[in-house]
């Protein structure tokens, strides 16, 4: 490179340099010390509803805000627009972690987030807390999804319940002879299957491993899937380095894994519910799903309010409409998933939905580890001694090699 | 002239060629009319299903929309920088000049995730909010080196002799422009500005990090539905109706540049 | 224009753009500095800008609770790069691909752009040329997908094979150098034909007059003087397969490239520091490419 432009990129770094130095120092420090969960911030509660600002920016899960666009009779976002006058702005999250990102960016009024994300989202600073007397709905959302550890803090929620489902060990029947009853199966280094099975392609997949060695190696003393110390992590990875040899292909949208299944390129692995259904209904192969009986990892999602929301009124008329019975079950039945909504499962087209989907089954319910953020301070209480989800990320790479 | 036996091989190197370029185009276009959800293969059943969806679809129409403002945006300022740029290089000697190219190249040779992340940071750095504008300053920085050595070629074909003897004559540089350098360039400039528009109208990677929220250009639209289960046949006709007009710039290339879009001299 | 102003306006009456058009016509340099302010201050500042913020921001760290980027300097993100080995093997691996892809592109780019530019009659040409670009339109991801559906068990891929007793690669690193073959093939076409389109015939037919076989007039005649347009063709097939991280999804089973490392870590690990730290490994690779092209003097061939 002659010398122009190399000149001007070293004075363009150095401007770089000092435009960062002066906005430095304002997220550093925190609790890293301190053997005590670090603070929540400080982020003020609505006090009433008023009129609505007329714009409502989300990010959520793809087919969570349908307005009509994708698939004319699929439509709840039309009508909510039409009863408060909030247009409706969605951003699709294509997973936790973008949603995360994107709720960093400070554009958006509130967010459908899961378990792995909304830790990282109270912590950050990036949504309010929910106060749940405006949200009439929220009275009758089931009771097992209330005050959980993924949704709240303390005994203050930060956001209301839509609903939720689980990781289920999914196989092909007449490919694989002996019904599998373990998660044993996709972890098994002499498996029959060698090639065709398939996992989750996400960081947060580390957490299946870990319940599978929860329930089989007690010296790890595992008690959370998703609080690892370094020593656990070690081991979950070192399981899911073995699985790797048996992975055909890793998935993480429904299209691929319905196509794999019908195709026969997978007949062994982690699924879910509505995945299960797709393949059954276009008949290509015979699949069967359960939750093996080391239980399951699942998710559980939550409408949270940003922080630094621009139009929370719109954001709180939308949680209310979303968990509105009639509306929920449009949902579940849509994205395939239990509704939070308890008086949902009288309102869903296909009356056996709910049975199908045991959204009312607190103990199917119970048998879930939903999806957290594996934070540096336990979950379990530890303290400060587990591995956060960045350190899962660059497992997850070193994992598949 | 290679020999028969050459020329027998070249022509069916050619036809193979050109059955595995558009095998996979006709893949789609069956799987558009696939009934199965996620178009899986072979189909079973056809169904015209998809087709009446997607003609529905508003979804995919504002995204087109969006895309083609996006193209024509990127389109425009790469039009002028990159024409300018050209015109630095061509007709005047500088320090730094064998630069240029490299400069210019950077942008489109590194890979759209660095391009994407880099100009991510810096906006919100900035804070300039996230919209259909940043996707066109994301887009056109790496679409000005198209136009770039369009111009140049043509500019370096042409010399600067008749723009010499227009000043000589008394024109000035603007009227130089309009009347002697613009009308011989006009073609190098259709041809690269296509070619910016293509490539902006396809780009995803950078678009990821460059829209927002109610900005979806087509191919996020495509990216946030080929993954769901009720969608994923639809954009499969979007993709064949794609594919059929994309005659229309093909063949507007022709007809104006007199040239193919690709052969840039 | 390099030669120095010789006239002045003589007109009696300048109006204000003829005035500028006057000055700006005495003073060349205040031209090029016209021309050059805003594709600079575009390039330069915008662009190398970001790059270099981008860059610095590989040196940071983050907070191990929040994921927040901290201002304190540190080089564990690249210290963890370069010591543990699967990303050499990953970096390692994407290269190999980068460069197959590559070369399956100029191996088949060279005869259909030769057919189409040297055999061809020019209305076929046209025609030719035409056929080749027009998937270009058709969307990257959707042509991506339908090469999934056909490397599937039983797709088309198995289907066209099992009359000869043979069947496709699956999905892995080999469909996954196929797919881009396929998806850069016009990028390598291009300026391949462009290229030849530019070699007289009457040079090929001295050469055959002199005697050359069609094979030595390719390897002695028509190769060196393509070569720039070859390697201006490889820079897109080489960059664009090194910046892919979603072909290697949708029909590379288990296997992951540097982009995926790159990606991984900004959207799923929210980690900026070490995405940029990781993305100092493609732009590396790709400076040295473009220098190296340079140097070979084919940077004026794309």
């Amino acid at each position: 490179m002659h010398g122009r432009p190399r000149t001007a990129l070293v004075a363009v770094v150095g401007a770089g340099l000092l435009v960062l130095a002066g906005c430095g120092g304002s997220s550093g420090g925190g609790a890293k010390a301190a053997d005590s969960a670090p603070p929540v911030p400080k982020v003020a509660m609505l006090d009433a509803v008023g009129a609505g600002e007329g714009q409502l920016d989300l990010v959520n899960w793809a087919g969570y805000a349908e307005d009509g666009t994708n698939d004319k009779t699929v439509d709840w976002v039309l009508p909510f627009e039409k009863a408060t006058g909030c247009k409706v702005n969605d951003k699709i999250g294509n997973t936790s972690d973008e949603m995360v990102t994107l709720m960093k960016s400070g554009q958006y009024d509130g967010v459908s987030a899961s378990g792995d994300a909304t830790l990282r989202l109270i912590y950050g600073g990036l949504v309010a807390p929910v106060n749940t007397s405006l949200v009439p709905n929220y009275a009758t959302v089931q009771d097992f999804l209330k005050n959980r550890p993924w949704n709240s803090v303390g005994s203050q929620m930060y956001g209301i319940p839509h609903g939720w489902g689980a990781n289920l060990l999914m196989w092909n029947t007449k490919k694989v002879s002996t019904p599998p009853t373990s998660w044993g199966a996709v972890f098994d280094a002499a498996s029959p299957y060698k090639g065709a099975v398939t996992a989750y392609d996400s960081p947060i997949y580390i957490a299946d491993a870990a319940l599978y060695l929860m329930r089989t190696k007690p010296d790890l003393k595992i008690t959370n899937p998703y609080a690892l110390d370094r020593t656990q992590l070690d081991a979950a990875v070192a399981l899911l380095k073995t699985q790797r040899t048996l992975v055909g292909e890793y998935w993480s949208d429904y299209t691929k894994e319905v196509q794999a299944f019908e195709s026969g390129n997978s007949v062994l692995g982690t699924t879910w519910q509505v995945i299960a259904n797709l393949v059954t209904s276009d008949k290509k192969a015979t699949v069967q799903a359960v939750i093996p009986q080391e239980g399951a990892t699942g998710w559980s999602d939550t409408w949270m309010v940003a922080a630094k929301a621009k139009h929370p009124n719109c954001m709180y008329k939308w949680m209310d409409w979303i968990t509105s019975a009639k509306v929920n079950a449009q949902v579940a039945e849509w994205f395939g998933e239990a509704p939070a909504q308890s008086l949902a499962c009288d309102q869903t087209s296909d009356k056996t939905f709910c049975a199908t989907y045991h959204a009312a089954d607190k103990a199917y319910s119970d048998r879930i580890f939903y999806w957290t953020t594996p934070t540096k301070h336990c979950l379990d209480g530890r303290g400060n001694v587990c591995t956060d989800y960045a350190t899962w990320t660059q497992e997850w790479t070193a994992i598949k090699g | 002239m290679p020999s028969t036996a050459g020329r027998r091989l070249l022509v069916a190197t050619m036809a193979v060629g050109l059955l595995v370029i558009y095998l996979p185009l006709a893949v789609v276009l069956v799987n558009s009319f696939n009934s199965s959800r996620t178009f899986s293969w072979p189909p079973r059943h056809f169904t015209t299903h998809w087709w009446s969806q997607a003609w529905g679809s508003a979804g995919a129409r504002s995204a087109l929309r969006v895309s083609i403002e996006a193209g024509l945006g990127a389109t425009a300022i790469a039009l002028v920088l990159g024409t300018m740029a050209a015109f630095a290089v061509s007709r005047y000697r500088w320090f730094g000049r064998d630069g240029v190219s490299l400069l210019l190249l950077l942008p489109i040779a590194l890979p759209g995730i660095v391009t994407g992340i880099a100009l991510n940071n810096a906006f919100r750095l900035v804070g300039v909010p996230f919209g259909l504008l940043t996707i066109i300053v994301g887009h056109s920085t790496f679409c000005i080196v198209l136009v770039y050595n369009n111009a140049l070629a043509r500019l370096r074909r042409m010399g600067s002799s008749l723009e010499e003897a227009s000043a000589d004559l008394g024109a000035g540089i603007w009227q130089t422009f309009r009347y002697v350098t613009f009308p011989m360039l006009r073609s190098a400039l259709f041809a690269g500005g296509l070619l910016a528009f293509a490539l902006s109208f396809d780009e995803i990677i950078v678009t990821t990090f460059t829209s927002a929220p109610g900005v979806q250009t087509l191919p996020l639209w495509i990216f946030a539905n080929l993954f769901r289960p009720n969608q994923g046949p639809v954009v499969n006709v979007v993709a064949a109706v794609l594919v059929l007009l994309s005659i229309v710039p093909v063949w507007l290339a022709q007809r104006v540049s007199g040239e193919p879009v690709g052969a840039r001299r | 224009m390099t030669t120095v102003a010789t006239k002045t306006s003589t007109a009696p009456e300048l109006s204000r753009a003829r005035s500028t058009s006057a000055w700006l016509h005495r003073h060349p340099s205040a031209r090029l500095l016209g021309l050059l302010s805003l594709p600079g201050l575009w390039l330069v500042v915008a662009y190398l800008g970001s790059l270099a913020v981008m860059l610095i921001a590989a040196f940071w760290a983050t907070n191990d609770f929040t994921g927040a980027v901290e201002h304190r300097t540190t080089l564990d993100n690249f210290r963890a790069l370069v010591t543990q080995p699967v990303y050499r093997r990953v970096a390692l691996r994407s290269l190999g691909v980068a460069a197959l892809v590559t070369l399956v592109d100029t191996l088949i780019a060279l005869p259909m752009a030769y057919y189409m530019a040297k055999v061809a009659s020019p209305r076929v040409r046209r025609l030719l040329v035409v056929a080749v670009l027009t998937p270009l339109w058709a969307s990257y991801l959707v042509k991506a997908y339908a090469w999934r559906v056909m490397f599937a068990k039983g797709g088309v891929v198995d289907w066209l094979l099992s009359p000869v007793g043979g069947h496709g690669p699956g999905f892995g690193l080999r469909a996954t150098v196929i797919t881009l073959s396929y998806l850069w093939l016009p990028f390598m076409v291009l300026p391949v034909f462009a290229g030849l389109e530019r070699i007289p015939d009457a040079l090929l037919e001295a050469s055959a007059d002199q005697g050359a076989r069609p094979l030595r007039t390719f390897r002695s005649v028509v190769l060196p003087l393509l070569f720039p347009a070859l390697l201006a063709g490889s820079i897109f097939t080489f960059s664009l397969s090194l910046g892919d991280y979603i072909t290697v999804k949708i029909v590379g089973g288990a296997s992951q490239l540097a982009s995926n490392v790159i990606y991984d870590n900004i959207t799923t690990g929210g980690n900026l520091p070490f995405a940029s730290a990781a993305a100092f490994f493609p732009i590396i690779v790709m400076v040295g490419y473009l220098l190296a092209v340079r140097r070979a003097g084919a940077l004026d061939d794309l």
